[in-house]
This record gives structure tokens, C-alpha cells and sequence, in this order.
């Protein structure tokens, strides 16, 4: 507000500040960027330096190399698989809950109880979500021994929650949650003056859909979409608790390759770990860029 | 903006009953989906016992030697990491909404970070970083811990700076700033008896979503080989067999009761929120 702080005391009306002032508000934000810079930026800048270092400490783009290899590719392949599969997924019947209680005509309290359920279960991942998948769709799971009565053997039909379908069952568990929270209030912003207008211009629903739903809203679920794309690439609690860590996944590949005993080459799991880095900056920022563009619609 | 008012009352609500039944259908559905995997979960952890429903398997897991130690020490954890991730982020969002609005940009992509490093990157960065001489910290049980609640207090950054910016915001700082000072506050009371109090929802409902995040976190825990709640749950699913569930069905109630609280006092306050609520 004022520029020149000597100007501060002397301003007519305006109220008198403290005169340690300039240090003071210095000294507020400091501690902030000190914790960033010791737990978050200190550590991942020395895992760059450190994937960039060959068994004898040299420099070397080795371990970068070896990031081709089947295990890391199909690792990184299942990880953006299972990350597009329920993002999408995640965001479609995200979006389909968060319409239905929001404009689809039932009593507010539909909401509600769809929010704070929703606030829960999208905190719910790691541990117990995958307990709570054992215990219904594992093999003496409450909806595994039910199926057998009705005559349906699901593993013997090849299904197991230790696989790709089985990850997916159990990440849209804390996926389709995100959605409705991160896109609620985009729907929000959908004023009932631009549907009046449009119906009194003469737009059949359709239109309306065509020309200002989907529109207004395409950055917010595009942006949400990919949130939830980083969301679950990043995961490895829940994997881990579900498959041991043994699971061919990019999250769970670091942990191997850096303190397993079986496969063991830190550098490659540095590498790694920083390709994941670069995936989830990539995938922040775009997210962030979409989010700037429909906040234009929501104010 | 002023044309559209509600002149008369347009009756196009083509298919009001079909669309509400459409509405229920689905909301029916997706409801199932979250909440058999409760219902199973919940029926194992009351079959503890043969051929009895009821609650050995809680009565055998609050019974179990390692259990309340973990828990009280991820409690004791979680309540380390909110009041210093408080001390810390409260001055922040404060000074950077009064004072250094220049450097919002700076704090805002900085709380993006947690998101961008995964937890399982992070931690072994940490491990990097910490386990050798200049800066030694993994050295000891405690000292371990320690870096634990710092790392902690990191990765709550981005909801603790959500949860007091948009207190802030929803309350007028720089009146309330100037009132105190023009009464003769200084830099402290200003702090702790005018913008604490008026932001109680916001600290609370970012302390309760921290608290939620921290207490059962495994990935960094465990590689940090600390005795924590998530190492401990996660060996209870390969150990234990009725007990997990109960587990579960615990750490369920837990995060419900967090974002219950949060809920129902961020209710309290929608009056004084409303212009923050589509932020």
C-alpha cells in the first residue's frame, strides 16, 4: 500500500504503524519458507542431484537410461493406466452425483449428507479403504461369498482385487469423492439468469447444454479430471496396503528398487521417482491453468 | 445482470417427477457402491468370535499391546503438526493478505508442492537429506520423529493455507487490523485476541483436515520406520484376521468425526462465510 516505509508514520488519517514493521512482517513469512525449503524442496532437489550420480559418484545420465527398461515402462504404463481409467471414470460419475444433488430436484438434505460423506471418504484412502475391499470383494469378502450363493464364482473367473480392475474398484472409492467436492462448486456457478435467458430466447434443453453448460464447465471438469489423474498417480499407500508392494506400480517400483531387498539400484529408483515428479508437475499445472479460466465464470 | 428478474413465473419444468426419479435412481446406485464396502467390513468386524456376532474383534484389537501406543503416538504427532503448521501458516496468510500481497503467488505455488511430490518421493528425499553428517536426524528413534512432524507440517501446508486464507478473506482483516492498532494493540494482541478468534472456523477446519491426513499416514511412516498408527494397521492386515476390519471400521469413525466437526462449524459460520462460499 504505501511504497516508501519511511512514508508510513506520516500518513494523514491513516493508522499508525508499528515501527518494527519492516522486519516484523518479514519475519512472519520466514518460518514458512524455511519448513518448504528443508522438507519439500531441499529433499526433492537432492534426489534430482542423486539420480544424476553413478555407483562411484560420478555424473552420469545412467540411471535416466535405464528408465526404458520393460520393468520401469510397464510400471509407469499400469500407473497412467490406472490414473486416466479412474480419473475419467472418477470424473464422469463424480459429475453425475454432483448434478443429481445439486439441480436434480431432490431435497437439499440429499446434499448435504453427499458432501460430508464425500469429505470423508475422498480422506479414507490408504490402510483401511483397502481393508475395507478385502473384507467385501477379496477372496472371503461379504460380496465375493455372496455371489457364490447366487452361482457366481468371481476368482474363478479370473478377477482378483490384486489387478488392475481390482485397483480401479478400490480408487474410485476416494476418486469419485474429489470429483463432487472439486466440481460442486463449479456447478454452482451455473446462474439460473443464463438458463432463464436462454429458455426465453427460445433454446431447447438441448441447446442450452450445448451452448452454456458444457462450455462454462468443460475447463472446471477438464482441470478436476486431471487432479484427480495426479491423485491417483501419486498414490502408493493404498497399493501398498492392498498388493504388499508388490504390485508392478510406479509408486511401488521406488520403494523396491530404493529399500528392497529382491530388486535394489537407488539410483534407478531416484530416476524414477523423478519422472513422477515431472508427470505430477505437468499434470499440477495444468490443472491449475484450467481452474484459472473457469474461476472467470464463477465469480 | 438486472434484465433477467422473474417477471412471470416460467412453468418449463418438462419432466419435473421423471427427472427427480431419474435423480434417485442414480443416487441410489452410487450410494450402494460406497457403502457395501462398509456394510461387509462392519459384518466381518462383529464375526470375532465363532458363530456369535458381536465385538471381540474390537475388544481384541483396543486389547492388543501395540495398539494404543501407535494410536497415542499418532496422536500426539497429528497435534504437534497442526499447532506448528498454525504458528507457521497463520502469520503467513496474515502478513500475505495485509502486508506482502506480492509474494501470494510465491505461497500459493509452494502449497502446490505437496501435490506435485508424491509422498513415497518425498520421503526418501528426506531420508537422502537427513541420514549423514551435516544434517544428521535419522540417527535416533526420536530425532526420527521429529523430522516426521516437520515433514508433516510441510505436507499440511496446502490445507492449512486454504483453510486460514479463506478465513481471512470471509472476515474484513485490514479494518480489523487498523481498529486494534488505532485502540493501541500491538502486533501480538492483534494476532492472538483479534484475528485467532475470528478465524476459529477456518483453524479448526483446516487443524480437523490435517488431523484426518496425518493420523493414519503410512508411506512416510513407515519408511521412516516410525511405530505409527499406518505401519501399524498396514501389519495388522497381514497378521490379524477379524481385527483389521475392526481397525477400519475405527479409522472410519475417525475421519467421519473430523469432517463431521468441520461441517457442522463451517454451518455455524455460513453467515458470515457466504461470500467466500464459490471461492
Amino acid at each position: 500500500m504505501e511504497p516508501n516505509p519511511k512514508s508510513v508514520n506520516s500518513t494523514v488519517g491513516g493508522a499508525q504503524r508499528p515501527p518494527r514493521l519492516q522486519v516484523g512482517h518479514w519475519l512472519g513469512v520466514l518460518p514458512f519458507f524455511i519448513f518448504s525449503g528443508l522438507f519439500l524442496i531441499g529433499p526433492t532437489l537432492i534426489l534430482a542431484y542423486r539420480s544424476l550420480e553413478g555407483p562411484q559418484g560420478e555424473l552420469t545420465f545412467d540411471n535416466y537410461r535405464q528408465l526404458v527398461t520393460d520393468t520401469v515402462v510397464s510400471a509407469y504404463g499400469i500407473s497412467i493406466q490406472i490414473s486416466l481409467t479412474t480419473a475419467i471414470l472418477g470424473g464422469l460419475i463424480g459429475f453425475l452425483i454432483a448434478w443429481v444433488v445439486s439441480r436434480g430436484g431432490l431435497p437439499p438434505r440429499f446434499r448435504l449428507i453427499t458432501t460430508t460423506f464425500s469429505g470423508v471418504a475422498a480422506n479414507f484412502a490408504g490402510v483401511p479403504l483397502a481393508s475395507a475391499y478385502v473384507f467385501t470383494l477379496g477372496r472371503v469378502g461379504l460380496v465375493t461369498a455372496l455371489l457364490k450363493l447366487l452361482g457366481v464364482d468371481l476368482y474363478k473367473t479370473g478377477f482378483t482385487l490384486y489387478s488392475f480392475l481390482g485397483l480401479t474398484i478400490v480408487y474410485l472409492y476416494f476418486q469419485i469423492p474429489l470429483m463432487v467436492l472439486t466440481i460442486l462448486p463449479a456447478l454452482d456457478g451455473l446462474k439460473r439468469e443464463w438458463r432463464e435467458a436462454a429458455e426465453n430466447l427460445g433454446a431447447t434443453p438441448a441447446q442450452y447444454w450445448r451452448h452454456v453448460v458444457i462450455p462454462v464447465l468443460t475447463p472446471s471438469i477438464m482441470g478436476t479430471m486431471i487432479l484427480l489423474f495426479g491423485n491417483s498417480f501419486g498414490a502408493h499407500a493404498t497399493a501398498y496396503a492392498l498388493t504388499g508392494g508388490l504390485f508392478n506400480l510406479a509408486t511401488l517400483l521406488i520403494g523396491q528398487q530404493i529399500s528392497g531387498d529382491v530388486l535394489h539400484n537407488p539410483g534407478l529408483g531416484y530416476a524414477v521417482a523423478m519422472g513422477m515428479v515431472l508427470i505430477m508437475a505437468f499434470s499440477i499445472f495444468i490443472y491449475s491453468v484450467l481452474q484459472r479460466r473457469s474461476e472467470r465464470w464463477l465469480r | 445482470m438486472t434484465t433477467s428478474q422473474s417477471s412471470a413465473p416460467i412453468t418449463m419444468k418438462p419432466s419435473g417427477t421423471r427427472r427427480r426419479l431419474g435423480s434417485s435412481l442414480i443416487f441410489l446406485v452410487t450410494s450402494l457402491y460406497f457403502l457395501i464396502p462398509l456394510g461387509a467390513t462392519f459384518y466381518w468386524s462383529l464375526r470375532g468370535q465363532k458363530d456369535v456376532l458381536g465385538f471381540e474383534a474390537y475388544r481384541k484389537l483396543f486389547a492388543d499391546t501395540n495398539f494404543l501406543p501407535s494410536f497415542s503416538e499418532s496422536i500426539i504427532n497429528a497435534v504437534a503438526t497442526i499447532a506448528l503448521s498454525l504458528l507457521i501458516v497463520v502469520p503467513t496468510a496474515y502478513w500475505v493478505t495485509l502486508r506482502l500481497p506480492k509474494l501470494r503467488p510465491v505461497v500459493e505455488f509452494i502449497t502446490l508442492l505437496p501435490f506435485v511430490i508424491p509422498a513415497i518421493v518425498l520421503v526418501f528425499g528426506i531420508i537422502r537429506l537427513y541420514s549423514r553428517p551435516p544434517l544428521l536426524l535419522t540417527a535416533t528413534y526420536d530425532s526420527s520423529r521429529i523430522l516426521l512432524i516437520c515433514v508433516y507440517v510441510a505436507l499440511s501446508f496446502p490445507y492449512m493455507f486454504r483453510s486460514v486464507d479463506n478465513g481471512l478473506r470471509a472476515i474484513d482483516v485490514n479494518t480489523l487490523t487498523e481498529a486494534a492498532q488505532s485502540l493501541g494493540a500491538d502486533w501480538s494482541t492483534i494476532l492472538f485476541k483479534v484475528i485467532f478468534p475470528n478465524l476459529r472456523a477456518a483453524l479448526l477446519s483446516g487443524a480437523l483436515l490435517t488431523f484426518a491426513i496425518v493420523i493414519g499416514e503410512l508411506t512416510i511412516a513407515l519408511y521412516m520406520a516410525q511405530h505409527t498408527l499406518g505401519p501399524y494397521m498396514a501389519n495388522l492386515t497381514r497378521s490379524k484376521v477379524y481385527e483389521p476390519s475392526a481397525m477400519a471400521i475405527v479409522a472410519f469413525a475417525i475421519t467421519w468425526a473430523a469432517m463431521g466437526i468441520i461441517d457442522f462449524v463451517g454451518r455455524g459460520s455460513s453467515r458470515y462465510l457466504q461470500t467466500t462460499d464459490t471461492d
